[in-house]
């Protein structure tokens, strides 16, 4: 449903073939187009437009260093290379220095805060030997505490809380002092959620940040927010001024526009992502990603990371190898195609393949989606199929007999799948890669 | 400005004014088309009414959808001004709202033949599932009905205690199996308990899941599965919680539960916060699925029926031109 930027670039340049710069006009139209994917991004309204006038800027003044690289390419890593910096900026650790250290935790209602105080729990006794005390500061939802608890039980730390007890700021009180008699060298406070909006909730999330003097305050963001993230950090931000953001449920397909909006409004570092349900799901937060995640960019990293939810551990390994040494070949992108289709959910998968989003884009996609890539493929000798560049012209031809697609069509097929191996391999030379690397070795 | 003296003749800057201009317009260059020459609408107009639907998460599909439907409107009169823009505006959206032919509910209880009418909730995580299910059986039970709430939410760390306590907090009847066990069963057995001690209303709650996971999809279909297979025809009801909070995902979402459910209707929660929730609008049309409920809090009472006229109106209010 959603076209990649790419898309949208190709289409805005498509009437200005000969145009080799950018130029005042073909940037002001892209420009339009990066607004719009923006938007659809859910990055919030206002901020797409002051970020693309920035490009807009930005692009005028590179146009006449890279000549070789299309216009389109060129505002393409424009915006990413722009996004990026905006969504990283030095990645700080979270600071728990401190007898104890104190880290609180506050969103909204749903974001994700309980879940993430267990993860932060469970990330700093295993990563950093850390003795953590979660702290029950909810004493409004129905079974908050519980639920606290029980987690508290899955990371095997320790939980203090005062059920009989309304008052929060109390209980963050004791709660530290408890901390200090007990060895707890870091304490994780988990609030209620509350609306920004809500005066009497806000000024308690005030009163309990001044009556402990957190070391860190991190404020929970549901990455399936939309337009309204930005008033929502912002009250936060005015009342709490907390030190980082961690982004939640980023394990869905959202755009996660709302990242920027936050990080664009408020300048804090996004500390910490999100991705699942489970407690071993908390990740460092890579700028890079979200920015492609944002521009619906293919994203090959999250692209393997599915692939690895879903086919087994080997086998993504095996084609990381592959990709990696440019030697993904017909009979990989086949495997592929079955593993997928046995999978469901193809089009958003598929689409994150880089340079196969067009492919697939206006295709409905069902069992037979695939049959005209299949039986191409399936008309090519089983040395093609391991060796792409074996591909002449004379073996087109004799393909698209065997197929009975016409060879417009085959030379098409080739091409996607050239400029999709090219794109893998290049980004898994990159950064991305190694960080996918550790990434994949973290998880499960 | 003196920098692109360079790089421009006479010539190219009249291109570069034109190709300004356009970015000048808004990101819809249609809104301006549909009332060229037609109307005393400025253009100031125009740039507030898309900023209100944008910012309200309305998203560029559906705005561009209204915004096609005023455009025919204004093409059938000759004129018009901002007052009657502000009102067909309402009124094309409240119509879109309702093209499913379904008016707002009367009253919260179904009105059924069906015995036990049963209900099923699901959405993703932390929308507002178990609350609205509190909510809701609270105003089932104010209208006299006997409800049982099933806990099929056998996942998520005390989500099993969270909805006892809603049951406790309405007064009604709650069927459970404890954590970790089938979500399938318990609403098979849900069901079977609604029958066996003359339940009006059955509710049942499940886990939160992205609409990503399919085998997490896959067992949403199980579930319903189960229930139709206690209660031929049943669960009369699917309702899909969406967050108001939440942008242009919610319409994944509700493709992805649609196709494994069959959602019949939809709960928009946390309405009172300043998310607007425009998504559901598209979401409403493009699937043809009735807004039922809103949540407005936190609060056992704060679940409202939904008014189609109230809710377009909250989007435009704040704005002083519309
Ligand atoms: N898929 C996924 N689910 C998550 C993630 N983080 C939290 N959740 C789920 O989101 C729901 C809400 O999470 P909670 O931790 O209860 O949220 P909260 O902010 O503490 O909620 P309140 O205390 O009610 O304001 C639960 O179903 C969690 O399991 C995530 O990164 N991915
Ligand atoms: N302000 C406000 N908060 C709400 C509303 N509805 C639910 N909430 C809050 O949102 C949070 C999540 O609600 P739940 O009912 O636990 O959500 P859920 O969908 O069952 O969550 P999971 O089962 O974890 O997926 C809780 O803190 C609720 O109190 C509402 O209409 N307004
Ligand atoms: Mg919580
Ligand atoms: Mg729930």
């Amino acid at each position: 449903m959603f076209d990649s930027l790419q898309d949208r670039m190709e289409s805005a340049f498509k009437n200005l073939k000969g145009e080799a710069k950018l130029t005042e006009i073909n940037v002001a139209q892209s420009i339009k187009e990066i607004r719009r994917a923006l938007v659809g991004a859910d990055v919030n309204y206002k901020i797409a437009k002051e970020f693309t006038d920035k490009i807009k800027d930005e692009a005028l003044g590179s146009k006449n260093v890279l000549k070789s690289v299309k216009p389109g390419e060129l505002m393409v890593k424009i915006v990413m290379d722009e996004m990026t910096e905006l969504m990283g900026g030095q990645a700080t650790g979270i600071n728990i220095k401190g007898n104890p250290g104190i880290v609180l935790v506050a969103g909204l209602q749903g974001s994700g805060k309980t879940t993430f105080s267990g993860k932060l729990a469970l990330f700093l006794k295993e990563k950093k030997s850390k003795n953590p005390l979660l702290v029950a500061c909810d004493v409004y939802r129905p079974a908050a505490i519980d639920q606290l608890t029980v987690l508290a039980e899955q990371v095997g730390c320790a939980v203090y809380k005062e059920p009989e007890n309304k008052n929060p700021v109390e209980i963050a009180q004791n709660a530290i002092a408890y901390a200090k008699g007990h060895s707890h060298d870091v304490v994780i406070i988990d609030t209620a959620g509350r609306l920004a909006i809500d005066e009497k909730m806000m000024t308690e999330i005030r009163n309990i940040k001044s009556g402990i003097e957190p070391t860190e305050t991190l404020f929970v963001v549901d990455s399936m927010t939309g337009q309204d993230a930005v008033n929502t950090a912002l009250a936060f931000n005015d009342v709490i001024d907390y030190d980082g953001v961690v982004l939640t449920k980023l394990d869905g397909d959202t755009r996660g526009g709302a990242a920027l909006s936050v990080k664009y409004t408020v300048g804090k570092p996004i500390k910490f992502a999100s991705t699942g349900e489970k407690l071993n799901t908390l990740d460092v937060f890579y700028p890079e990603r979200m920015a492609q995640r944002i521009l619906g960019m293919g994203d090959i990293v999250s692209f393997v990371e599915k692939a690895q939810d879903q086919f087994d551990e080997e086998e993504a390994k095996r084609l990381e190898k592959k990709i990696k040494r440019n030697k993904f070949d017909y009979n990989d992108f086949l495997q592929q195609v079955n593993q997928i289709k046995k999978m469901g959910d193809l089009k958003s998968l598929m689409g994150m393949i880089p340079g196969m989003g067009k492919a697939i884009k206006d295709i409905d996609i069902n069992d037979g989606a695939f049959s005209k890539v299949e039986s191409i493929i399936f008309s090519m000798t089983p040395e093609e199929r391991g060796k792409p560049d074996l591909l002449n012209m004379s073996r087109k031809r004799r393909i698209a007999k065997g197929c009975g697609h016409n060879i417009h069509e085959i030379n098409m097929f080739v091409k996607q799948f050239e400029q999709m191996r090219k794109m893998m391999t290049q980004m898994s030379k990159g950064k991305g890669m190694e960080r996918m690397m550790q990434q994949m070795q973290q998880r499960r | 400005m003196g920098f692109f003296d360079k790089f421009f003749t006479k010539e190219k800057e009249e291109d570069l004014d034109k190709g300004l201009e356009k970015t000048k317009t808004n990101i819809f260059g249609k809104i301006s088309r549909a009332v060229a020459g037609k109307s005393t609408v400025d253009i100031e107009v125009l740039d507030e009414l898309e900023h209100i639907l944008i910012s309200s998460d309305v998203g560029l599909d559906t705005t561009i959808k209204i915004i096609e439907r005023i455009e025919e409107r204004i093409a059938r009169d000759k004129y018009i001004n901002t007052k009657e823009l502000n009102d067909i505006l309402r009124d094309e959206i409240v119509q879109l709202l309702s093209e499913n032919n379904t008016a707002d509910l009367e009253q919260f209880a179904p009105v059924t033949d069906k015995n036990p009418y049963v209900i099923l909730v699901v959405g993703v995580n932390g929308v507002g599932k178990t609350t609205t299910i509190g909510k809701l059986a609270h105003q089932f039970k104010k209208a006299g009905k006997k409800v049982v709430l099933g806990a099929g939410d056998t996942f998520r760390a005390a989500a099993v205690d969270q909805l006892g306590i809603w049951a406790e907090r309405v007064g009604c009847d709650f069927y459970s199996k404890g954590m970790n066990t089938d979500p399938a069963a318990v609403a098979y057995e849900t069901v079977q308990y609604a029958m066996n001690n003359d339940c009006d209303i059955a509710i049942i709650d499940t886990a939160g899941r992205l609409h990503t996971k399919l085998n997490l999809m896959k067992e949403l279909t199980k579930i319903k599965n189960s229930i139709d297979k206690k209660m031929p025809g049943a669960p009369h009801d699917v309702m899909l919680v969406l967050d108001a909070t939440t942008g242009q995902n919610a319409i994944e979402q509700a493709t992805k539960f649609t196709l494994a459910t069959e959602v019949k209707s939809l709960a928009l929660t946390k309405l009172d916060g300043t998310a607007k929730g425009g998504v559901a609008i598209g979401i409403s049309d493009q699937f043809k699925i009735p807004i039922k409920y809103i949540g407005v809090g936190e609060g056992i009472e704060q679940l409202q029926i939904f008014n189609k006229r109230a809710f377009v109106d909250s989007l435009f209010k704040g704005s002083d031109t519309l």
